[in-house]
């Protein structure tokens, strides 16, 4: 049977991936643009971006913000790696549905609570607010989403694998690191770029637990545009687009790819 | 496979350390029971398995074969008994510290590995030097005649293929026994077969000791040197495969291991040593040659003759003709090698009988609805007390 597109898909397509889609490609068309007036369009350059490599404040905030997401992504990912272990491994322990929920529950919080919460919880310790409350605020934030996505790698995972390196003479560590580790990089490092993506553009948890010298770009881009919208704005924006893009669609590729050998190897 | 030295029916014949009292088993099972929660996966089951024996496990699935191999690989611990290998208790020993190695069900090949990678796995444990495991490597290669595919990957190989790399990196540690869980469940008929033959030439050839778990009697029947035959966490015999075909134990092994065919009747008596059985199925007392059967008159019992044992002819028996049955042709099977015919007797019973098709072309052959007799020898039946 031909499944062809009919009028009504393709229209209802299109209005969807427009509501998606134009305000962000209006965003980096408008990077482009000659003029410095943002909504006249004067002709198509590049002069934004060199002005925006040349604005020492917006270059000082990615760079921030670029070690914060590395930073946290790394932490999220060896965290979140251990908690999804932790959940397919050890069965049914006590407290497990509890640990579960508490796992997820950064992914439906609203952020304005998680960002209030963690600022409640710094304040409370003394912890001075900077580069390394964001760094673990994002950290909390993106633990989840690498534990979902090992977690359902490992749920494919043939145990018999396993049972044959230490059958071989493997103990369970060198086990782990020979064979478990090996074949779960893909979904670990799909993990890894989705907590460094979502740290990437995070405003909310970010500006509720920032303080002095530690702004990151979408706090500064926020920031800047309260005082009028910019162009270089504009430019930084579209790079971060493409950045995130780029991260999410290798993140997908690869945790796809690893789901798919896992599928070739169950025989 | 490399030239044999000498052919495997050489020992065979002669091998038998169960019988010789003197002999030290290899493996001990002594009292093993293994509960999974309420439930019991092996029953309080004790078992000897000798040096160089290829021994099978067969039985229906959830019999708890499986279970008894995996205590022995050290993914299980028995709840109560002990296991010895070669004298040593195995009690607490973890999998990677036991001189047995076990190619799983499903390979379970480290797919990010190529073929001489996964060979050698279990060498790099033991910290051999990189030249004796290169060495080793080609080795088992040449074994499983895996020489030209050394640097592929798993998902590159056939189903074949890859049964021959799990069967080479589970012989590369040189074990005191190797587990073989379902080996050939995974292929073909035909590639089944002559793999059968392959792993008893390697076998062997090696001189190992060889533990298979088999759901499938043939294979079972054409490898084994000794088979035991399990049922809900017991086992029901441990004998040679000719002894568990001709003289099964039990109804259970006699319906599980080929096919048979059950007439339930009484014991008459005995005369010059042959047992007379009333049974429903012939207006005569059969009679059946099974010394070793002690029976009482009046004890019920159950007579297993196998399909093959019992000869087909056309018309009713004639008067007097020992262990006939009357019926007429409710079925017939054409196998090509065999025709297995379903008689079915006044009783009500269907009996199965088979026939090698000795010559390509039969001038008037049996045919459906036709009146039939069937007739065995004495010793061609086995009593088995109810």
């Amino acid at each position: 049977m031909k499944n062809r597109l009919s009028l009504f898909n393709v229209t209802s397509l299109a209005l969807g991936f427009a509501f998606l889609y134009l305000p962000i490609l209006l965003l980096v068309v408008y990077s482009f643009n000659a003029s410095r007036l943002v909504t006249v369009w004067g002709g198509f350059s590049t002069q934004w971006y060199g002005a925006l490599f040349r604005n020492e404040a917006l270059m000082d905030a990615a760079w921030v913000t670029v070690r914060i997401a590395f930073l946290s992504a790394s932490l999220a990912t060896v965290l979140g790696t251990l908690a999804a272990l932790a959940l397919t491994r050890y069965g049914r322990f006590t407290g497990r549905t509890l640990f579960t929920g508490m796992v997820y529950a950064p992914m439906v919080m609203p952020e304005v609570i998680t960002g209030l919460s963690l600022l409640l919880f710094f304040v409370a310790i003394g912890f001075d607010r900077g580069f390394w409350t964001i760094t673990l605020a994002h950290t909390t934030l993106t633990m989840c989403f690498v534990t979902v996505v090992v977690q359902a790698r490992l749920l494919t995972f043939d145990r018999s694998l396993e049972e044959a390196a230490m059958d071989l003479g493997a103990p369970p560590l060198k086990t782990f690191f020979a064979v478990t580790l090996p074949l779960i990089s893909p979904a670990i490092a799909a993990g890894f770029l989705l907590a460094f993506t979502l740290s990437l553009d995070d405003l909310v948890i970010a500006s509720f637990n920032t303080g002095p010298g530690a702004t990151t770009l979408p706090i500064k881009i926020y920031s800047q545009v309260r005082l009028g919208l910019s162009p270089e704005v504009n430019a930084a924006s579209a790079i971060l687009i493409g950045i995130v893009t780029i991260g999410v669609t290798i993140a997908t590729i690869l945790s796809k790819r690893s789901l798919a050998r896992a599928e070739r190897n169950a025989l | 496979m490399p030239p044999k030295t000498s052919s495997v029916g050489a020992v065979r014949r002669t091998f038998s350390p169960w019988s010789d009292p003197a002999a030290v088993p290899l493996i001990r099972f002594e009292n093993v029971t293994k509960r999974f929660g309420d439930a019991v996966a092996v029953d309080n089951l004790s078992l000897n398995i000798y040096e160089s024996e290829f021994f099978c496990l067969l039985g229906p699935s959830g019999c708890g074969k499986t279970t008894l191999m995996r205590m022995l690989a050290g993914f299980e611990e028995p709840t109560e008994g002990r296991i010895t290998l070669a004298g040593q208790d195995l009690a607490g020993v973890p999998p990677y510290r036991r001189p047995a190695n076990m190619m799983f069900q499903s390979y379970a090949l480290f797919p990010h590995m190529s073929v001489e990678k996964n060979i050698a796995f279990g060498l790099k444990q033991d910290g051999l030097p990189k030249a004796d495991i290169a060495a080793r490597v080609d080795e088992m290669l040449r074994l499983v005649q895996l020489e030209r595919l050394a640097k592929r990957y798993p998902d590159q190989l056939s189903g074949g293929q890859r049964q021959r790399v799990a069967l080479a990196r589970a012989l590369a540690k040189r074990p005191k026994v190797l587990l073989l869980d379902e080996p050939l469940g995974a292929l073909d008929k035909k590639l089944r077969e002559e793999t059968q033959f392959e792993l008893m030439d390697i076998q062997h050839e090696l001189g190992m000791t060889f533990v298979v778990v088999t759901h499938d009697q043939e294979e079972a029947m054409t490898m084994a040197d000794r088979i035991a035959v399990m049922d809900h966490g017991r086992i029901a015999q441990v004998a040679t495969p000719g002894e568990i075909y001709e003289q099964p134990k039990t109804r259970f092994i006699a319906e599980f291991v080929g096919d048979v065919n059950i007439l339930e009747g009484k014991v008459i008596g005995q005369e010059n040593g042959l047992w007379r059985v009333e049974t429903a199925a012939s207006p005569t007392p059969l009679t059946i040659d099974d010394p070793d059967e002690v029976l009482h008159a009046g004890q019920a019992v159950a007579i297993a003759i196998r399909p093959e044992k019992m000869v087909i002819r056309r018309g009713a028996a004639a008067p007097g003709t020992q262990n006939a049955v009357t019926g007429e042709v409710w079925d017939i099977g054409y196998l090509g090698d065999w025709t297995v015919y379903r008689v079915k007797l006044a009783s009500g019973e269907i009996l199965r009988v088979s026939r090698a098709n000795a010559s390509r072309f039969v001038e008037n052959p049996i045919d459906w609805d036709e009146e039939v007799h069937l007739t065995f020898a004495p010793d061609a039946a086995v009593i088995l007390a109810e």
